[in-house]
């Protein structure tokens, strides 16, 4: 007679006693016959023999398998319903050499996360994902689940899944195999033992991958529920292999052997990534004895006409300057074509609101910010117009000189639209000195980085600061503030 | 070097200066800027910049990068902060610390993208379910985003609770110098972290007590870390309130327009001052009533119809009379707008009590 020696042990990848447990520790809380503890065994199996329990954190969802934690002695995440692959993604992305391990329900993965399983699997996170199919909601007590099989009864589908009111059974396998970057796909069952053997070796699989760092797998293990199908669990695996497996047709959808190629991106230290020491354009030597002037401004125009450009330039030189400075835009979703305007303060104080209701001076480059803005211009100020004329049908506020400036044909003339606002800049500085041109030379110099586009730049300052004969009109200005 | 910065980029650049490793967001206008200089900074020093499929997949990645013990932040603004309301409950619920930046926008529903308040009972209240607080800070300049987006990391760790950044669309859009200075980070141990090797593989990250008194003990450890944060980090800013008979309340952006009303209100002789909340959360109750006890009346001004006055009157319970002016839809008030409505009310203000 031969001897035998029955080894019928645990896993070490599960605790002992499972003291996360109130009661009952010796025994898990899934029912008899339920396919989660075939599934966490295989689990434990796979990590054992792969060597890495130190290394895996299992990241539980919320459904039947929630407490997976009590289990299985490796680092433990819980997630929100249906997030596990967001989870997965955070925790994997932060610890790469660790082993992730996304262990959902059909309701988790393919109803309420549905759109977290679908993207960690397109990104091609490198995690390994474990999807329990057992066609209904369990822990909840027996809904209908988004693979419920047509025409099974669920507490929610009383006369069975009806395709015309709830729809097909989803296919996950299938679904995720569209994608380019997964690299395993499998759909297993735990029907009989031939097939546990198989998912047995789907489930290392799919852990190896990720030892490799191959990218994503998921493995669909169909799965009995015998306490809500009603079934005693024999005849809970009798369904699963003539019921489930009809329907969810078991086998590869995806296996490739090499990882997506890393795209890297160049490294710098923090310092130089934030400016921390970057070059400070000299400020003139004899800028404290020059003029500043604290204003108000507001640009507006076309996008495109560098209208928040130009306010950052003067926000530029008023910081060279050191004025304290803010710059507000309008933003919007119409970027470009759209209009668009900016607010921008120099102050010798500390700046209260960045908005400028109430400009010194408007810079008008088209029309319709001229009409816009122009009756929001204080009394005493200035409104720069990009035209030769102005409108026939305006009328600038008491105390406000309007002077028409054509930058748009001016920067046409010196070879290039775009520095239209630079023409303004120049037209700006000569009009209000709120500050030194040479500090708008520097500024350029330092954002300019093209010679020939610099030289444009320097034209179009130059012109706009000469252009300050064809004031066109000055409002009568009166002691108490009223123009006729 | 002082920098000109835009605010939603400045709260990158103190995130990077805070450690921050991790950023997971989803892009949405006034936020938008957040996003995209993770995308460009990050990857550069290490870090990861993931464009989430939603907020609600944002958050939860955040959720899985604290859990593994990394500096972690998102940004959205108003119906994003909505969608991620949920898995601010599982952070604190769960005790992971991490940043979360609400650029605040119009609201209710699509509302529009110009700046509002009105997310403060949101973010300061909860807004998630269950016995929960968020820690929520309130920048008023560029330099504040950085400065506070580098406090909130710090009171993140210090409580293992996510702290918020509350600002809004115009503080995000503005462009103002930035000071920035090397530092050294100090990253506080996370030995509760689970990071996949062998120290940390008996740790557990879980927010369900099935057992009810289970579940009551965990909520008075969360309440009395709460208790602790409420002694220890209130923050706020007083300007020329010594002499103050009438004290303006407001964070943020309104802060700024509140610093100018106060002194022009003070050339025509009505002696205002100002009392700026830097923390939302927990609200600095305890200075305010001590600022506004010499006060005839407190103003409160937000970009809402009326939040943070809850907490302004909480705070004073009846000892001084306190008014509310707030403007919504975007709109943003003018310095003069808050003194025209002083000066025409001094009589009364001064004349009560």
């Amino acid at each position: 007679m031969s001897e035998y020696q029955v080894v019928h042990s645990k896993s070490p990848v599960f605790y002992d006693v499972y003291e996360r447990k109130s009661d009952l520790q010796h025994q898990t809380h899934y029912c008899p016959g339920c396919g989660h503890g075939v599934a966490h065994k295989l689990i434990a199996e796979a990590i054992q023999d792969l060597g890495v329990q130190e290394r895996t954190i299992f990241i539980s969802p919320v459904g039947c398998s929630v407490f997976a934690y009590y289990y299985f002695d490796v680092g433990n995440v819980q997630a929100a319903h249906g997030r596990t692959p967001a989870v997965a993604t955070g925790v994997k992305r932060a610890r790469p050499d660790s082993i992730v391990l996304a262990y959902q329900g059909d309701g988790d993965l393919a109803a309420i996360g549905t759109a977290e399983i679908v993207h960690a699997a397109n990104r091609g996170e490198k995690i390994t994902c474990f999807f329990i199919n057992n066609a209904i909601y369990g822990m909840t007590g027996g809904q209908m689940a988004p693979t419920t099989l047509v025409g099974q009864i669920s507490t929610t589908s009383p006369w069975g899944r009806r395709p015309s009111n709830e729809g097909y059974p989803l296919h996950v396998c299938e679904l995720l195999a569209t994608l380019e970057a997964p690299v395993y796909i499998e759909r297993v069952a735990l029907s009989d033992n031939k097939n546990i053997m198989r998912a047995r070796r789907a489930v290392r699989k799919a852990i190896e991958n990720q030892v490799a760092g191959l990218g994503f797998s998921l493995v669909e293990i169909l799965s009995p529920c015998p306490t809500i199908w009603k079934l005693d669990p024999v005849e809970a695996r009798k369904w699963v292999a003539d019921e489930m497996i009809k329907a969810f047709p078991l086998g590869v959808y995806r296996d490739r052997k090499t990882a997506v190629p890393v795209t890297p991106v160049p490294q710098h230290p923090v310092a130089e990534v934030l400016d921390l020491e970057a070059e400070v354009t000299a400020k003139p030597a004899t800028s404290h004895h020059r003029h500043v002037r604290e204003t108000t401004i507001k640009i507006a125009g076309f996008g495109g006409q560098g209208v928040l450009l130009l306010g950052q330039l003067l926000v530029e030189m008023g910081m060279l300057e050191g004025l304290e400075v803010s710059w507000l835009p309008s933003y919007g979703p119409e970027m470009r074509s759209g209009s668009a305007h900016c607010h921008v303060c120099l102050s010798r104080q500390r700046i209260g609101s960045p908005l400028v209701s109430h400009p010194q001076a408007l810079i008008a480059m088209n029309k319709v910010s001229l009409h816009k803005f122009a009756p929001e211009v204080q009394a005493g100020g200035l409104i720069l117009y990009n035209h030769d004329a102005l409108p026939a049908n305006f009328e600038p506020p008491p105390e406000v000189r309007a002077v028409c400036v054509p930058a748009s044909d001016l920067a046409d003339h010196i070879g290039s639209a775009k520095v239209a606002n630079v023409v303004m800049l120049g037209a700006l500085l000569s009009e209000t000195e709120c500050l030194p041109a040479e500090t708008a030379l520097a500024v350029l110099e330092r954002r300019v980085r093209n010679p020939a586009m610099l030289e444009l730049n320097r034209r179009a300052l130059q012109a706009g600061r000469r252009y300050d004969e064809r004031e066109i009109h000055v409002a009568l200005s009166q002691p108490d503030g009223f123009a006729e | 070097m002082r920098q000109l910065c835009k605010g939603n980029v400045a709260v990158i650049k103190g995130a990077i200066q805070a450690g921050c490793s991790a950023y997971y967001g989803y892009p949405i206008t006034p936020a938008s800027e957040i996003a995209e200089a993770a995308a460009l900074y990050l990857p550069q020093v290490g870090g990861t910049f993931v464009q989430a499929e939603s907020e609600v997949a944002s958050i939860n990645m955040v959720y899985g990068a604290a859990s593994a013990g990394v500096r972690v932040m998102s940004a959205s603004s108003g119906p994003g902060l909505s969608l991620m309301q949920e898995g601010l409950s599982y952070l604190a619920g769960s005790e992971l610390p991490c940043v979360i930046v609400d650029v605040v926008r119009g609201g209710p529903g699509l509302g529009n993208i110009a700046p509002e308040q009105s997310d403060y009972f949101a973010m300061v209240k909860g807004g998630g379910h269950g016995n929960y607080r968020n820690l929520v800070v309130a920048p008023a300049s560029v330099q504040e985003m950085a400065d506070l987006t580098i406090l909130a990391f710090a009171l993140a760790d210090k409580y293992r609770n996510p702290a918020i950044v509350l600002t809004d669309g115009f503080i995000g859009q503005m462009i103002e110098p930035l000071e920035l200075e090397e530092r050294q980070i100090s990253m506080p141990d996370k030995p509760w972290a689970v990071t996949g090797v062998r120290e940390t593989r008996k740790n557990l990250v879980n927010s369900i007590y099935l057992e009810t008194d289970e579940l009551e003990a965990h909520v008075r450890h969360l309440e009395e870390k709460y208790r602790r944060a409420q002694e220890e980090e209130p923050c706020y800013e007083l300007y020329l309130a010594d002499d103050a008979e009438v004290l303006l309340v407001g964070y943020g952006i309104v802060s700024r327009v509140l610093r100018s009303a106060v002194e022009q209100v003070r050339k025509f002789g009505l002696r205002a001052g100002l009392f700026r909340p830097i923390t939302l959360w927990p609200f600095p109750s305890k200075a305010l009533t001590e600022a506004a006890a010499r006060c005839r009346s407190v103003l409160v001004v937000e970009l809402s119809t009326g939040q943070m006055v809850e907490d302004v009157r909480l705070a004073l319970d009846g000892r001084v009379p306190v008014e509310f002016y707030g403007r919504s839809g975007g709109n943003v008030p003018q310095a003069e707008e808050i003194r025209d409505r002083l000066l025409a009310r001094a009589a009364d203000l001064v004349a009560v009590g």
